[in-house]
């Protein structure tokens, strides 16, 4: 049967500022390119690899460095951030990534979403939400890097882009991010009981109990994490031990 | 020896060429059908959708050029999970579609089959899941474990009409066919370039056949 994924997420984010040069390629891939080796020799389930100052900066994805992230990548590749067209997916998917990540280019033309499941498959188009919680404690999606509220329900904006053609939802608390304090289960378990296609958790895991609750009690089928596996000692490899022995099917290698 | 990765607009073609590299093996990227003329084993990629490939392959006048390496050539082929759904006779994704016509079989969406739609499994297949060999002795295997994961991204599967066809299966719903082959000519469903060393071991044993 099909394996539960752990799935490290790197994301990119305003390089230019952290470098204070105008000229920045290069050094942005220092950064990312290694940790993309590290994985990829820990033969990890899959990355995600997010441009997330992308839409922010109104350009669109960086393709020629992806390509150099997929000469030295044997596992699955998604790469999100920026995308806005058609031309960006191929681009992206000649590159080497096997699937693309869609977020804020989705409230502007959901048709999109269509469209690149026609021509390319809904196995590799991802939509990717993220959501806060507002102050009557319902869930709200935004955009533009969690900046932009969108006034539509997460679970509802899940569905939608399931009819649409998406083959996976990549939800993601905006508050929880980055806070190493746990999922916000309540809103993995929403998007779960909306659709029908797999679902990947991600923003705020704290530890590898986190990636239990959020499979064995919110349902989610993959789980993504970038602060946990980056500034503490956990790693996939040891979360998908603890996942084994407490029941869940994953990978072995 | 030349192996060569086709180009016809649809594929993963730098992931390919990258994992060949990894396990040194000199590999081209053609984007002309004469070139297959001289090519030993022949790799068909494909990420996207049924009938736009076929488009692609028949526009770009790769059809025939295939079929004579295959066929007189004495080429090697191995279509990798969209590429291995162009090998069958006809595919059903966004219309009936005919297919390069060197496996029987369909390409039909998993939602089509009775006992996905009763065990309730997602659709698309994403994610690592076992592949239970059937004919053991097949070159294709050596050096890859009974029931090792691979990766797997795909909606529709390969409906082989001859069981002969059919080296390997997969659970999802029911075990669907993950390896197949005929002659000269395999087919793999998941992705061996993204499936780390099992998949580097595949590679490696369809370059040697």
């Amino acid at each position: 049967m099909l394996k539960t994924r752990v799935i490290p997420t790197l994301l990119m984010k305003d390089m230019g500022l952290v470098k204070g040069v105008g000229f920045d390629g290069w050094r942005r891939v220092g950064t990312t390119l290694p940790a993309i080796k590290v994985y990829n020799r820990r033969q990890v389930d899959e990355m995600i690899v997010l441009d997330i100052a992308a839409t922010k900066d109104d350009r669109g994805p960086d393709v020629e460095e992806v390509k150099l992230f997929s000469t030295d990548c044997f596992v699955p590749l998604t790469v999100g951030g920026g995308i806005t067209n058609l031309d960006h997916i191929k681009g992206l998917l000649r590159a080497g990534a096997d699937k693309v990540a869609l977020n804020s280019i989705c409230y502007e033309n959901p048709d999109l979403v269509q469209q690149a499941a026609e021509v390319f498959g809904s196995q590799c188009i991802v939509a990717s939400i993220d959501a806060r919680k507002t102050s009557e404690g319902e869930y709200e999606c935004y955009s533009h890097c969690g900046s932009k509220a969108q006034g539509i329900n997460p679970a509802k904006w899940a569905k939608i882009l399931e009819e649409k053609g998406a083959g996976e939802i990549l939800i993601t608390s905006v508050e929880k991010d980055g806070l190493l304090e746990g999922y916000d289960l309540d809103l993995i378990a929403q998007v779960v009981e909306a659709v029908k296609i797999p679902v990947i958790a991600s923003g705020g895991a704290k530890d590898y109990e986190d990636f239990r609750l959020a499979i064995q009690e919110s349902g989610a089928q993959a789980v993504a994490a970038a602060s946990l596996f980056h500034f503490t000692e956990q790693t996939p490899l040891e979360a998908k031990n603890y996942l084994s022995k407490n029941g869940v099917k994953v990978r072995q290698i | 020896m030349s192996v060569d990765i086709i180009d016809y607009g649809m594929g993963n073609l730098g992931s390919i060429s990258s994992a060949l590299d990894h396990i040194g093996v000199a590999s081209k990227i053609v984007s002309s059908p004469e070139s297959l003329k001289t090519a030993t084993h022949i790799i068909l990629p494909g990420v996207g959708s049924f009938s736009k490939a076929m488009q692609n392959l028949s526009e770009g006048g790769w059809c025939d050029a295939i079929r004579n390496a295959v066929e007189h050539n004495n080429a090697s082929l191995l279509g990798i999970c969209l590429g291995m759904h162009l090998l069958s006779s006809t595919g059903t994704e966004h219309g009936e579609t005919t297919g390069l016509g060197l496996i029987e079989g369909n390409v039909v969406h998993f939602k089509t089959n009775a006992q996905v739609v009763e065990e309730g499994v997602l659709v698309p297949h994403v994610g690592w899941n076992e592949v239970a060999i059937q004919k053991k002795d097949d070159p294709i295997f050596q050096d890859i474990k009974e029931a090792t994961d691979f990766y797997f991204v795909h909606s529709y599967y390969f409906d082989a009409v001859n069981e002969d066809h059919v080296l390997a299966r997969t659970p999802h719903g029911f075990p669907f066919p993950s390896v197949i082959r005929n002659g000269k000519v395999w087919g793999a469903q998941f992705h061996p370039e993204k499936s780390g060393p099992a998949g580097f071991s595949l590679l490696k044993n369809f370059v040697g056949v």
